[in-house]
């Protein structure tokens, strides 16, 4: 049981906000020396893990790319042109993302659209610009509150919307494991049965950034004397 | 064949170049540390796969003594200010979206030909990571189209790029980070323990509490760990097939497919899931790390109680 002690380490550490870099090293040492692991080995372990996992990185490469067009005004743009459309609202515009991240993932194309790639650099300012629009210049809370919404949104629609997709990791990790432990099923039984939840994602959340339109109204409401 | 390796090169010369520029701006009182940050992690990409398990080992152990000490400052790249930044937008007009959408155009043709075509017998892509070598290749296009149109400085991108990786800073290793810390749990047993907790200690007598537990599980042990594919493997053997299956006779497709969208609601709620809710708040510049976490909360919770609903009406049923 001792083991477990890691996962202590890592609770207390991320409540206590400590750096996460120190507090996952920590819990690894902790949790390697309580399993009998030496420390040579355990550095080598994690060394090796980490190497393998280099390709969640990749989509790094695009922050040059993104800065430049930061650069030539891209954000300003997404702004500009959201602030011209007036039934576009910041909550109207994050569900149409939300579908589209949704329907997209469903078809297996899970990378076209992303945080670094799309959130930061387009969905983020453009439901701000269709905030602004509306109410003027937006205070601090309200701006982070859509950044936050818009970063949502994209998780939401990304996790229920990519099991519906044959292929995807996830669904052939359920397969491989089912059938490790005797169980056959068809990989498009399992997309199927992952629809309702789909369903009620988009419902469940859709209605969340619906109503973020009348929280924006009522922080609007606070900021104005 | 191009795979993965070719891209951590491309990868590892960005963090290259990122690291040069740091160490040549003196107005960054810390510019040490951020260049031996990235210059480290420029080294993992490019010679990663050479240096063996122990030297990448101690290669992380330093990244994380620089970045989780506080030696990283924020560069300052020279880049546009807002007015000018307005003034140009209007300039440019809505072509400055074009190189934005080659991203996601090269990636998708890019991962429905490149492995299918092949140069005398050698795919053009490794089939296993084509997917990411399309998006790379998107990348790379989107940034030789906008240095034609644009014609900055030759090291325009490198500077705007470091404006962003210092803006990020520590986060964009937390991802790998807790990869790696996945592996020593798995090395250590940490799974197989909570197993035994969760059926030693919860009542599982009934199909509803045995569909409740598992789903609940589910979500906790993927907020634990930051990953639902670490939690899946331990809670199907300790409850779902053991249970849900064998004993109360539900089918398997259901209770795995269902069972697994639960974990991701443990997602939405964990800072262990670094890549989907702390780096997009250091990336949009949230002053709460758990800012993204907090308003998927409300989602989160009304989505397991749904997924524990459905799991139970339909397990049973087909």
């Amino acid at each position: 049981m001792w083991p477990l002690l890691g996962i202590g380490v890592i609770t207390v550490g991320f409540a206590a906000r400590l750096n996460p870099l120190m507090v996952i090293a920590a819990a690894a040492l902790v949790t390697g020396t309580a399993a009998g692991i030496d420390p040579l080995h355990l550095i080598a372990a994690f060394g090796k893990a980490f190497n393998q996992s280099r390709y969640v990185s990749i989509v790094w490469l695009v922050l040059p790319v993104i800065g430049l067009l930061e650069r030539e005004g891209l954000q300003e743009r997404a702004r500009m042109l959201v602030a011209r459309l007036r039934a576009v609202t910041a909550g109207r515009l994050l569900i149409v993302y939300l579908a589209l991240r949704q329907v997209s993932a469903a078809l297996g194309l899970l990378s076209l659209f992303g945080q670094a790639q799309t959130v930061r650099p387009l969905i983020a300012p453009m439901a701000e610009g269709a905030a602004e629009a509306r109410y003027g210049r937006l205070g601090t809370p309200a701006r982070m509150l859509i950044r936050a919404y818009a970063a949502s949104a994209d998780n939401v629609g990304a996790f229920f919307g990519e099991d519906v997709f044959l292929a995807v990791g996830s669904v052939l990790l359920i397969k491989g494991f089912l059938q490790q432990s005797g169980l056959r099923v068809a990989p498009l039984a399992l997309s199927l049965w992952a629809a309702p939840t789909a369903l009620l994602a988009f419902a469940i959340h859709g209605f969340r950034l619906w109503r973020l339109d009348a929280k924006l109204r009522r922080l609007d409401d606070e900021h104005a004397p | 064949m191009i795979g993965l390796e070719q891209v951590y090169w491309l990868v590892g010369a960005m963090f290259a170049g990122i690291a040069f520029y740091s160490w040549r701006d003196t107005a960054n009182p810390k510019r040490a540390g951020n260049a031996g940050f990235w210059g480290l992690l420029a080294v993992s990409f490019l010679f990663g796969s050479i240096i063996g398990d122990l030297a990448n080992g101690v290669l992380v152990l330093a990244l994380v003594l620089l970045g989780g000490t506080g030696a990283l400052g924020h560069g300052a790249p020279r880049t546009t200010s807002p007015r000018q930044r307005e003034l140009r937008a209007g300039r440019h007009g809505n072509w400055i979206f074009a190189p934005a959408l080659i991203i996601p155009g090269v990636a998708i043709c890019g991962t429905f030909t490149l492995a299918r075509l092949s140069l005398h017998g050698v795919p053009l892509a490794d089939p296993q990571a084509v997917t990411l070598v399309s998006l790379a290749l998107g990348i790379a296009v989107a940034l030789l189209a906008a240095m034609l149109w644009l014609r900055p400085a030759a090291a325009t991108a490198l500077e705007e790029g470091r404006r962003l990786a210092d803006s990020i800073g520590w986060a964009t290793i937390l991802p790998q980070m807790l990869a790696a810390l996945g592996a020593v749990f798995a090395l250590a047993g940490v799974g197989g323990a909570v197993g035994r907790i969760a059926t030693t200690w919860l009542p599982l007598g009934h199909p509803f509490t045995a569909v409740a537990t598992y789903c609940i599980g589910m979500a906790l042990f993927t907020a634990v760990m930051g990953n639902a594919f670490a939690a899946f493997p331990v809670m199907t053997a300790a409850i779902g097939v053991p249970l849900i299956v064998h004993r109360f006779g539900g089918d398997p497709a259901i209770m795995g497919s269902i069972g697994m969208l639960s974990g991701f609601c443990g997602t939405l709620t964990t800072p262990m899931a670094a890549n989907f809710n702390i780096v997009p708040a250091a990336l949009l510049e949230l002053p709460d790390r758990n800012g993204v976490i907090r308003v998927q909360i409300p989602t989160a919770v009304p989505m397991l109680i749904g997924n524990i609903l459905l799991m139970y009406l339909l397990v049973f049923r087909y």
